[in-house]
């Protein structure tokens, strides 16, 4: 489209904002009239992981300074709330009876100054009567100790209780020539969001709840809030002041968030709450969190025949979200860009004592890429064959109508071996075989390890659609209501592309709202890398209805036919064929509205299905073979969204991550003891991944527009995760590869490598 | 206890608790809320500012210590609306997402070059190991760090 | 986070510090840039009552060419010390390993003294100040009395320091030939797993680990081995002798022997050529 600004790199309209006085983060509301005199909140929580609770004692805690009230969950009435995902189970806000994570709220401790809450919160006495732990999901499987007794079993949720077929154990492989099998961990890692969680919340005279809350989803934490407050849907709104990040697990409302409108109206006065670094690393849910048994088959030659996994989904102490990304998001994406011809995958998810499991960048794809490329790396191994070569053997051949896999799951649009071959290409493939060959040849210390992944994962999966209201003006503004919500994707600047390219109202014109729900009441909140291909389609389709709706009061205006009325887009304006000088402009066609409701434009985009992003990474990395130390050298990543809005905006994903993704094969673990004390729970601790671990990144474009929606675009939030862990791990693996190694587990820390080392040769073991 | 700080060429003056820390002066006492605190163990970066001119995590740093000392936060940082070299380099590179590690990244970024003025990737890299962003992935940062350096 | 409440006391000189030690006893703790002290007290798992704030003692804070050895100030910050043209001139070893230490904000506030004082052998200045010979100089109600820093380090956290003393100066003898400080760690800004600082001049040499034991370590029998002409492959093979390294989270104690004759066996090389 010529003379359009979609596919441009345009720089951000949020930025200046951002540079200069810094974002207004929830914990930043210092100019909300209804917050004034607020109480800050500072929740007591367990320090152990599963105990009965025999007292709680509030009176010392009472006496501490600031102390307005402390409530526990009898205080505050609170009844047993059921499980969405496994109605059974069922907890109160606040726990009672018993606790089940270190880190779960307990009470509540209301002070005048957010520094008095910690001195008081000390104070509270909790008298447990120790059970004992589960950590380990295998444990839980078969112990007898419950974590929810009314479950009858640690056995929360069972792909074969949804009717999904069960595994048939190794007959399936009968017919191979070659069969693999690996036991993966994808180890349980902290999404941390530089800005931990927060909120606000205050009763206004009308009785109404107005709670701020840093979440990805308003729209959904508003129906949750609801609930919990036990009042009516218009008599609450939410509003989601800038978010410093979610990665999904600020997509649900959490307990405390829950609760602060009921300790509010308890009160009688508005709370602020605000969490530590050290609170959020045991209460904000963790992701991933599988082990993987998987078996995989197929001839000598290289084609995989058979694939085989059962997934043991750690849920953690709840049954959230994260208990059903297995069956829902791993199970269907298993085959990956293969084309097997038999899969069986049986997913079981497991409570333990933990913090509860979430959504975590990719949900569930990360984990069933991870699965199927270590799985074809071991085959590759077992026969000797280049991975990339067995890889390209096995790729479903490019297709631009849609293909089903043999698990089910039906991609829109791929060219996989393109991808690869791209990245291939970039990477200089062939020659860092070569230099790998030599450094293996002359022995060297740093030995260089080479991975390569290929990847599809599914985005806006599940989801309805998206709706977008434009309204102009009377100065010729458009205002963009959308139900996304941004945390650092840009919704602004390309919500504001997307209008201005259909309207011709310039981008600084242009404001974006989103994420309160009074001016936004539907949404489906940023989530799943779906914003740009329902939310950004959403503003689209609303554009093109808008403008077709002006040139209607145009035509009234200028005393013209409709079909004679022409939108001159440059000049924003609508005109009579042949008589430019007399034009209504935007502003003209607000104004002469005023009286009618004014000019505004409702769309309720209905999405046409899941768009399947696709790609392939190379990763290089060297490894000190006397250490075990992994350095990452290079990564070169060719990801395809499909048709591009903003370049600059997607290689921002994509760096992102790969950065995370890195991360996750590298570094990152949340790790317990076996009394299931969270021994990572700062950023002291936790090896949350900076510069100086990263390489910069080398990211390759390419794009095959879906056809599941008029912008043609696919998700890009989630990609660059879900190609880098696999290619990144399989890189350190490939760098011992010639001593025998077949896997190491994530993250690959300088221990777990050395004593792999140390297992294949004598020379480790100094 | 009593201190004087002068923040962004202001003089402040305010009454204080010995433990307030210098980020809790600057965002609640001083309201300056571009400071953001981001952990508590001294390891994001988030809330660094500068002390007499230099890099410092605020977070770590007593009200008491600053007493009688020059600060400057991010809103110090552009003058007559105009941004800092840093700041735009930010925009001009996209060296931010959700902008909450950012005006820690910014000032960290300042001070690293007024220490090097011409650092390789390698160094801004280690230079800014103290400061943690989780959206970036640190490529548009270095690039950003980089293009300051040559402005 | 915030640290519970305490009070705090500014001190103009040495001598003032020490006289409010003494007043205050066990519930006072120095402050000096306050790295180490400050995210112990956000965490509460340190609770002074009083800090006896030493920062601001400007003639605690230099660097000087004192002919045999260097002199630093104990409330010298990191970033001089890493930056110094003495230092970088005579000790390079200890500019090098200062130039690890935290990240950049950290050295622009963290002090020498502070870092040393608070005897963590995790921390990179006190192994390598022990491999250097460092001799302390502390004061205390009765003035002055060196220390030497094979005789300043207890236990964890532990230190030859009486309670009512302070660290005033740290003294580095200079050093000639070649030097080595070897980080070992997953992050930049994190702990070393294991370090080693280490220097060498002919058969004479210096070599101690920075977390292999409760203690910074000095491993002499190391050095003992190379003057008694043993190859740079066989002296690091005793690298662990004189340590106790402990299992945590990062590392197996096994895990760190092995690591700790690596980098003795690499900072030996890169002191040697």
């Amino acid at each position: 489209m010529a003379g359009s600004i979609l596919g441009n790199r345009v720089l951000r309209k949020e930025d200046p904002k951002f540079l200069t006085t810094g974002g207004v983060y929830v914990d930043d509301l210092n100019n909300e009239p209804l917050l004034v005199g607020a109480l800050h909140a500072t929740f007591v929580r367990s320090t152990v992981a599963h105990a009965n609770i025999l007292s709680i004692d509030i009176s010392e805690a009472l006496e501490s300074p600031g102390v307005v009230a402390v409530y526990t969950a009898e205080d505050l009435g609170l009844e047993p709330v059921a499980a969405t995902f496994n109605p059974t189970a069922k907890r109160t806000l606040l726990a009672t009876g018993k606790v089940r994570y270190v880190g779960e709220p307990v009470a509540v401790v209301l002070t005048q100054l957010a520094n008095q809450g910690e001195d008081a919160a000390e104070k509270v006495i909790i008298d447990y009567d120790m059970l004992d732990v589960l950590v380990d999901i295998e444990q839980a499987m078969t112990s007898t100790t419950l974590i929810y007794e009314e479950c009858g079993s640690n056995v929360v949720f069972d792909s074969t209780a949804l009717g999904m077929p069960d595994n048939t154990g190794d007959a399936m492989f009968a017919d191979c020539e070659v069969v693999v099998k690996g036991r993966f961990v994808n180890q349980r890692v902290a999404p941390c969001p530089l800005e931990v969680r927060g909120s606000a919340a205050a009763w206004d005279k009308d009785g109404r709840l107005i709670q701020w809350l840093s979440t990805q989803h308003a729209q959904g934490a508003r129906d949750a809030i609801q609930k919990s407050n036990g009042i009516e849907l218009d008599q609450l709104r939410v509003i989601t002041p800038d978010v410093g990040g979610g990665f999904g697990a600020k997509i649900g409302a959490y307990p405390e968030e829950m609760l602060l409108g009921v300790i509010a109206k308890k009160a009688g006065k508005p709370v602020r709450w605000t969490e530590t670094r050290s609170e959020s690393m045991t209460a904000l849910g963790h992701g991933r969190a599988q082990i993987q048994y998987v078996t995989i088959g197929g001839t000598k030659a290289g084609k995989v025949t058979a694939y085989q996994m059962h997934v043991l989904q750690d849920s953690g102490a709840w049954v959230d979200i994260g208990a059903i990304l297995a069956p829902f998001m791993t199970r269907p994406m298993a085959s990956g860009v293969y084309d097997i011809p038999k899969i069986e995958i049986r997913t079981t998810s497991v409570a333990t004592n933990t913090t509860p499991v979430v959504a975590y960048r990719g949900a569930g794809r990360p984990e069933a890429t991870a699965a199927v490329e270590r799985a074809m790396d071991m085959f590759a191994a077992e026969i000797g064959k280049d991975p990339a070569e067995v890889r390209r053997m096995n790729l479903i051949p490019k297709f631009l109508e849609p293909h089903s896999t043999a698990i089910g799951q039906t991609y829109d649009v791929g060219d996989y071996e393109e991808s690869l071959n791209r990245v291939l290409a970039a990477s200089d493939y062939t020659k860092l075989r070569a230099e790998q060959a030599a450094r293996r040849a002359s022995g060297s210390v740093k030995q260089l390890g080479i991975g390569v992944s290929v990847y599809v994962e599914i985005t806006a999966g599940n989801s309805p659609g998206e709706s977008a209201k434009i309204e102009i003006t009377q100065d010729g503004r458009a205002v963009v209501y959308t139900g996304t919500s941004p945390h650092g994707q840009g919704h602004v600047t390309s919500w504001a592309m997307i209008a201005s390219d259909t309207t011709g109202i310039p981008m600084d014109k242009i404001d974006v709202v989103w994420g309160d729900t009074d001016l936004v009441p539907k949404g489906g909140g940023t989530m799943g890398s779906r914003s740009l291909q329902q939310g950004g389609v959403a503003v689209h389709v609303a554009a093109g209805e808008l403008v077709e709706q002006a040139r209607k009061h145009a035509a009234r205006l200028l005393e013209a036919n409709e079909e004679d009325v022409i939108f001159d887009k440059a000049a924003a304006a609508f005109h009579v064929a042949g008589t430019p000088a007399v034009a209504k402009s935007w502003a003209d066609l607000s104004i002469a509205l005023a009286q009618d409701g004014g000019l505004v434009q409702e769309t309720d985009y209905v999405s046409q299905g899941a768009t399947f992003p696709f790609g392939a990474h190379v990763s290089v990395v060297e490894v000190d073979t006397e250490t075990g130390q992994v350095k990452m050298l290079r990564h070169v990543a060719c990801d395809d969204a499909g048709k591009v809005l903003n370049p600059l905006l997607l290689e921002g994903q994509i760096h992102g991550g790969i950065a995370q993704g890195a991360a996750q094969a590298l570094l990152e673990e949340v790790r317990y003891d076996t009394d299931g004390n969270p021994i990572t729970s700062n950023l002291a601790d936790y090896a949350f991944i900076s510069a100086a671990e990263l390489p910069s990144f080398e990211v390759i474009h390419m794009e095959t527009p879906t056809p599941r929606n008029p912008l043609g675009a696919k998700g890009i939030g989630e990609s660059g995760t879900i190609g880098s862990t696999p290619a990144v791990q399989s890189a350190v693996v490939d760098a011992l590869a010639h001593l025998g190694v077949r896997h190491i587990d994530m993250p690959t820390t300088p221990q777990r490598v050395w004593e792999e080392i140390r297992k294949h040769t004598a020379k480790g073991n100094s | 206890m009593k201190v004087n700080i002068t923040v962004n060429g202001q003089p402040t003056e305010h009454d204080v608790e010995p433990r307030t820390l210098l980020v809790h002066y600057i965002r609640e006492t001083l309201k300056l809320t571009g400071t953001n605190v981001g952990c508590d163990t001294s390891s994001c970066g988030a809330c660094t500012v500068h002390l007499n001119g230099e890099a410092v995590k605020s977070c770590t740093i007593l009200a008491a210590q600053a007493d009688g000392c020059s600060v400057t936060t991010i809103e110090g940082m552009s003058k007559d609306g105009v941004m800092h070299p840093m700041q735009q380099a930010f925009m001009e590179n996209h060296g931010l997402q959700c902008g909450f590690c950012t005006p820690g990244m910014v000032m960290a970024a300042v001070s690293l070059l007024k220490e090097n003025a011409n650092p390789t990737e390698d160094d801004i890299r280690i230079g800014l190991e103290g400061n943690l962003c989780r959206c970036t992935g640190y490529h548009n940062i270095v690039q950003s760090v980089l293009a300051a350096a040559k402005k | 986070m915030i640290p519970a409440q305490f009070d705090l006391k500014r001190a103009s000189s040495a001598a003032e510090a020490i006289a409010l030690i003494g007043e205050y006893g066990d519930e006072a703790k120095l402050l000096a840039g306050g790295h180490s002290l400050i995210p112990l007290m956000k965490l509460r798992l340190a609770q002074p009552a009083m800090l006896i704030d030493i920062g601001r003692i400007s003639d605690l804070s230099y660097i000087k060419d004192a002919g045999d050895h260097i002199a630093i100030g104990a409330l010298t910050r990191h970033m001089d010390v890493e930056k110094s043209s003495i230092v970088l001139q005579h000790v390079p070893l200890l500019a090098h390993a200062t130039s690890h230490v935290g990240d950049a904000q950290v050295r622009h506030r963290g002090t020498i003294g502070g870092s040393l004082a608070h005897a963590d052998s995790a921390s990179d200045l006190p192994a390598t100040t022990l491999a250097l010979g460092a001799t302390y100089v502390v004061q205390g109600p009765h003035g002055q009395r060196e220390i030497a820093a094979t005789d300043f380090y207890k236990g964890f956290l532990e230190s030859a320091l009486a309670p009512d003393e302070m660290l005033v100066e740290i003294r580095v003898p200079k050093t000639t030939g070649g030097w080595s400080f070897q980080k070992f760690n997953r992050r930049a800004q994190d702990w070393a797993i294991v370090g080693v600082a280490a220097w060498r001049n002919g058969n004479a040499s210096g070599v101690a680990l920075v977390n292999m034991g409760s203690t910074p370590i000095l491993a002499t029998s190391v050095s003992a081995a190379l003057a008694s002409g043993a190859s740079i492959a066989e002296a690091s093979e005793l690298a662990a002798a004189e340590a106790e390294p402990q299992s945590d989270s990062n590392a197996s104690s096994e895990y760190r022997t092995h690591l700790a004759k690596v980098l003795v066996r690499r900072a030996l090389e890169e002191s040697t050529r």
